[in-house]
């Protein structure tokens, strides 16, 4: 037979048990009523669905932009080396580069809101003009630090075959130069993802500042700050893992 | 075939060709040796302008290189290059390397290209590396490759910068046998080296180059077996 105390420790315990259980459940209820009245009355999911849809349109646009420029700017830098008309383009470039790199991300999507694109209301096109106006400062600096990493002996090899310049540099350094440049363009576009978070300055409702507004009306902040960031980690992990994949995948035709 | 006149080359101030004059006929094969820093692999490479001349002319088939017209990705086509560190494409197999540019520059289909390229492939006893990648090679499969991708755009001459300098000793052997036979075959080469005997036993002119000038040249045994500058005798007697 058990002694009573000991009996009674165990219905005491279990009691304390099945409280805290309660407890628990009381305070998921309690949130879940809280998440369905911030994310679900008045339709609010769609404000951050459609401010997650907006983030990806301008990060996508923007990295685009930026490739293109970037790749622009460093390639016409590598020519002028020794192609001296391209000199003067080659040196506007290097202040563009130093201007961009000098001001702030917020500062510069205001200075084109606001004065360059004055007359525009598209909240979205001036996001993706200037982030992508930002990134290609930073992109054409990964390029030419790509390019410059391949061999010089690639492009003599390649010229002495008969190749001009830029055939050389299209069938020979280039697609070297990616598999240098493919890990800092990585970087780069998780870091541009995350500083459109700053688009809501121009009126974008990006996934940044539909939380806020969420937050705002709702005053509930937890929430909507904590599927935000959750949301922008998940994003940052597929591009890790996507990119990961396609290292290897480049890295394999090297060895064969 | 090649014709050099008073050719000057300057880095910065530093006067690495002082007046350079030579010619070089059809199916000669020409060496070229000298102490490291005296210009001779700079001279090489002016004459398919990798450099560009200070002053002087270069004329390739009755064409100036240097003229400011004149069409150099062209006539390189028809000069083969093969390079002391092999610089072949690390992203291309063997046979992409080969006919990457003959397609891309002389209008091949892939199929003859390819075939063209699996001929010399199988020439150099390579045939069954076409689908490699470089990093798969050992230092002289990898110069052979090279020697036969610039073969497969059929050029009229090759230069040969020290092309055995940056292989292991047991490896030499093979590359220069493919050089010999292409000399057999009557190609005209200018080859940089200091394989004196290669330069001997193949070379029909030796030109010793000595501080950005050609201090004597000749035939091998006029070379190695009477050499009249002291220069030269030192050179010799360092390296023999």
């Amino acid at each position: 037979m058990i002694p009573i105390s000991i009996q009674n420790w165990f219905i005491d315990a279990f009691n304390a048990i099945q409280e805290w259980f309660n407890q628990i459940i009381n305070a998921v209820n309690g949130w879940l009523d809280q998440l369905a009245d911030t994310f679900l009355t008045d339709d609010r999911y769609l404000w951050l669905l459609e401010g997650l849809e907006n983030t990806l349109i301008i990060t996508v646009g923007a990295l685009l932009l930026g490739i293109a420029l970037g790749t622009v700017i460093s390639v016409v830098k590598y020519f002028a080396e020794d192609f001296k008309p391209l000199k003067p383009v080659s040196w506007l470039f290097s202040t563009y580069v130093t201007v961009i790199r000098g001001i702030p991300m917020t500062v510069l999507l205001l200075i084109v809101y606001y004065i360059i694109f004055a007359d525009s209301n598209n909240g979205i096109m001036v996001g993706i003009i200037a982030f992508g106006l930002n990134s290609a400062a930073y992109i054409s600096e990964i390029v030419r630090g790509g390019i410059s990493a391949v061999d010089k002996g690639q492009m003599e090899a390649a010229r002495s075959l008969g190749m001009s310049r830029l055939q050389g540099m299209r069938k020979v350094v280039f697609p070297q130069a990616i598999k240098n440049m493919l890990p800092a363009v990585g970087n780069e576009m998780i870091a541009l993802l995350k500083e459109t978070s700053v688009a809501g300055y121009v009126a974008v409702r990006d996934l940044t500042r539909a939380a806020s507004q969420v937050r705002n009306i709702t005053y509930d902040s937890v929430n909507p700050l904590a599927v935000t960031a959750i949301t922008y980690l998940v994003i940052v992990l597929i591009l890790t893992w996507l990119l990961s994949k396609f290292e290897k995948r480049l890295r394999k035709s090297d060895k064969g | 075939m090649i014709k050099v006149e008073n050719l000057y080359k300057k880095f910065d101030k530093h006067n690495v060709l002082n007046g350079i004059d030579i010619e070089i006929k059809p199916g000669e094969v020409v060496c070229v040796i000298g102490p490291s820093g005296s210009g001779k692999s700079t001279f090489l490479r002016c004459l398919n302008l990798l450099e560009n001349p200070t002053d002087g002319h270069i004329y390739f088939k009755g064409a100036d290189l240097t003229d400011k017209n004149a069409n150099i990705n062209q006539l390189r086509q028809k000069m083969g290059m093969v390079f002391q560190q092999f610089n072949l494409f690390p992203h291309m197999t063997v046979l992409e390397n080969m006919t990457v540019a003959p397609k891309m520059l002389l209008g091949l289909s892939k199929a003859d290209a390819e075939a063209r390229a699996m001929g010399l492939l199988e020439r150099v006893g390579l045939a069954d590396r076409a689908g490699s990648y470089p990093s798969q090679l050992s230092g002289g499969q990898k110069q052979r490759v090279a020697i036969v991708r610039a073969l497969c755009m059929e050029p009229e001459v090759m230069l040969f910068d020290e092309p055995t300098s940056a292989l292991d000793p047991e490896m030499v052997g093979e590359v220069l046998d493919v050089m010999k036979e292409l000399a057999h075959a009557n190609m005209t080469m200018v080859v940089v080296t200091h394989e004196m005997g290669f330069a001997r036993e193949v070379g029909e002119r030796i030109i010793f180059i000595d501080e950005g000038v050609i201090v004597e040249q000749g035939t091998p045994d006029e070379i190695f077996n009477n050499p009249q500058s002291e220069r030269l005798k030192n050179f010799l007697a360092k390296v023999l």
